[in-house]
């Protein structure tokens, strides 16, 4: 049975379509990440699952039964806020304790939850503390402490991470895959961040303008992304871009890149791993090549070695990233520490094209 | 920092201080004068003038204001109108705060369609002046059958009050986030439970100044007392206009000095004790 189900949801405020038509389907013991740019309309996706906003028009189900017009506070949730929300007047036990009060639950059964879950979130020293006494942290941990202590069908998380420094953010986050992995809850979780929805997530929706792009699980959401909008946004840097004319030889399909830019650049061959068959319709015309910037390395003995103009350098240490002039279009490559070529000097890179993407670049879809 | 040091040490002893001196003497003189007088007996006032050191403390002057000096036919002292003043501010005070407070925190809170509207609608009433209400209230104590009583005047406070709470608690409730709302609506907790046990907790700096506020005006409130109070049942403030209008003998400056400051004590104490929460609070609700 799944645990969400979301069909034709609308939301729309005064004028403004904020959701223009949300199909979910999320089974139990998913974790599925809405990821988007502020203002695409994840958190408010979010509100009406909570029941804090009212859908225009659509439907929500929350383990099969329809929730319209049911309280958030009956529709078997569990929520963990940006801002952490804790109870400023109440002592880290109040704050997970408080729903449990106000259900009626026993005093016994209160003391074994919050036993159970301070235990497992490491918040046993800190219950007699005020929020205000806590690390960033810690206050994050004791208001996963208030979602996990109601043990509900769904829990709800709203860029829990966002409030905390970088160190701390990775820490956490490995701490909830941990969690997720131990308790099979089923949580929908709305990030901005890319790498979160990467690293947790076991299906991802690319969420842009009120729509959901494409919802697959994080490798395909990598590897062949719907549209250009996720190409972009999935990947840091993100996938690069380079306009091309497609053309058939010797049974396969080639890109010929830098056509378009008419400088006097020398046009670049690729052969491509699409079938050729498939594409028979687009030979002769232009696209969008997309190409993964770890797909280019220095040197090397790919099949395709391309000569670029190498116009800047950034080592992190771990690996190199350059800003290379191909063919008339900057693109990022994604290469090994040890890689230094020469700023200001052509080099010779080789393209790993095995997982290349072609867009429509009037619809920006992914043709291949 | 860089404002307070480019005040020179020459302008700040040649010029700031002094003027901020003469100021506060300005203030205080009159004050000052008032208690001198509170210690100085009837002859020794008559025989000089209202201006002078005592020769010797005269503390009967407090006692007669406390409790023995006759207005208005009646030999009491202002010890009655103290009580019907605190009759009246004390549930004023306290039920204007109340409602104010849940005003506030269903307009900040509990948005709801034309929540600004009736927010605006609320707050005009601190812009009424008090003699525009004068005849409706006349005609509403008329008909809630209240006339010349002490319960007229609190419904009158609590009902002009309202503006004043309601605009102190919802711009301080605006602040709160609305996350800690919805959590607690998930965790279960109705409207009533979340301002119990979530919003009052947050709100003592609101709410002290909230009450010194309504506190020291419902006190000082002079127009109403003693438009719609007779008698035994005036407020001290219309108290002390009758005792300054005893003009059949010579005016008792020492014990009319006296019942002034006895009639203030009050305030004072709140300001005293509450002053600091005050300007800490209202500083609070105007930066964050």
């Amino acid at each position: 049975m799944s645990a969400l189900s979301i069909e034709a949801l609308r939301v729309t405020l005064g004028s403004a379509e904020i959701l223009m038509g949300i199909d979910l389907e999320i089974d139990n013991g998913e974790f599925i990440v809405l990821v988007g740019p502020s203002g695409c309309g994840k958190s408010t996706l979010l509100s009406v699952i909570a029941g804090f906003e009212q859908p225009s028009s659509g439907r929500v189900r929350i383990a099969g039964r329809d929730v319209a017009g049911i309280a958030p506070k009956d529709r078997d949730i569990a929520m963990v806020f940006q801002s952490y929300a804790l109870y400023p007047g109440m002592t880290v036990r109040g704050n997970i304790t408080f729903g449990m009060q106000c259900r009626g639950v026993s005093k016994g059964e209160q003391e074994a939850a919050v036993e159970r879950v301070a235990k497992l979130l490491q918040v046993g020293p800190l219950l007699n503390r005020k929020p205000s006494q806590l690390s960033g942290g810690q206050r994050q941990r004791v208001a996963m402490g208030r979602a996990l202590v109601r043990d509900p069908v769904l829990f709800l998380f709203d860029e829990p991470l966002s409030n905390l420094d970088a160190k701390l953010r990775v820490e956490m986050r490995m701490e909830i895959k941990r969690l997720h992995q131990r308790l099979g809850t089923t949580i929908v979780y709305v990030t901005h961040d890319q790498i979160e929805a990467m690293t947790l997530a076991t299906r991802i929706a690319v969420m842009h303008g009120g729509e959901i792009l494409q919802f697959d699980d994080p490798q395909t959401i990598y590897d062949q992304p719907a549209n250009l909008f996720v190409a972009g946004f999935m990947g840091s840097p993100p996938m690069n871009v380079v306009p091309v004319r497609l053309e058939a030889g010797d049974g396969a399909l080639v890109a010929i890149a830098g056509v378009a830019s008419g400088d006097g650049q020398p046009t670049v061959r690729m052969t491509l791993p699409q079938r050729l068959d498939a594409l028979q319709s687009w030979i002769g015309k232009s696209a969008l090549l997309g190409i993964r910037p770890e797909c280019i390395a220095l040197g090397g003995n790919a099949p395709e070695r391309i000569t670029a103009q190498v116009e800047m350098i950034e080592p992190t240490g771990a690996e190199t990233i350059a800003v290379l002039n191909f063919a008339g279009t900057e693109i990022v490559a994604r290469m090994d520490a040890e890689s230094r070529p020469a700023v200001g000097v052509p080099a010779e890179f080789s393209f790993d094209l095995r997982k290349a993407c072609l867009f429509d670049a009037d619809t920006q879809r992914r043709i291949a | 920092m860089a404002e307070a040091a480019a005040l020179s040490r020459a302008s700040r002893y040649g010029f700031v201080y002094p003027v901020l001196i003469g100021f506060a003497v300005f203030f205080l003189v009159p004050m000052v004068v008032v208690v001198l007088n509170s210690l100085r007996s009837f002859e020794e006032i008559t025989q000089s003038s209202v201006l002078g050191l005592p020769r010797s403390f005269q503390w009967r002057n407090w006692t007669e204001a406390w409790s023995g000096y006759c207005m208005a036919g009646s030999c009491t002292g202002i010890r009655p109108y103290m009580w019907n003043s605190l009759v009246i501010a004390i549930p004023a005070t306290i039920v204007s705060t109340l409602i104010g407070a849940i005003n506030g925190y269903v307009l900040s809170l509990w948005r709801f369609r034309g929540a600004a509207t009736l927010f605006a609608i609320i707050t005009f009433g601190v812009f009424l002046p008090a003699q525009m209400k004068l005849v409706p209230w006349a005609i509403t104590l008329r008909n809630l059958d209240l006339s010349n009583t002490v319960g007229a005047l609190v419904l009158i406070h609590i009902v002009g009050g309202i503006s004043f709470t309601t605009l102190f608690c919802r711009n301080f409730y605006v602040n709160v986030p609305l996350d800690l709302i919805r959590a607690a609506r998930v965790d279960g907790a109705d409207f009533f439970q979340i301002f119990r046990r979530i919003i009052l907790p947050l709100s003592p700096p609101i709410l002290i100044v909230t009450v010194i506020w309504q506190f020291t005006n419902i006190w000082n409130e002079f127009l109403f007392g003693i438009t719609f109070s007779e008698g035994a049942n005036r407020p001290v403030t219309a108290a002390l206009m009758a005792l300054n209008a005893n003009v059949a003998q010579a005016r008792e400056y020492g014990i009319e000095s006296a019942a002034v400051l006895i009639a203030a004590i009050p305030t004072l104490l709140v300001y005293i004790f509450g002053g600091k929460y005050f300007l800490r609070g209202l500083a609070a609700g105007a930066v964050k």
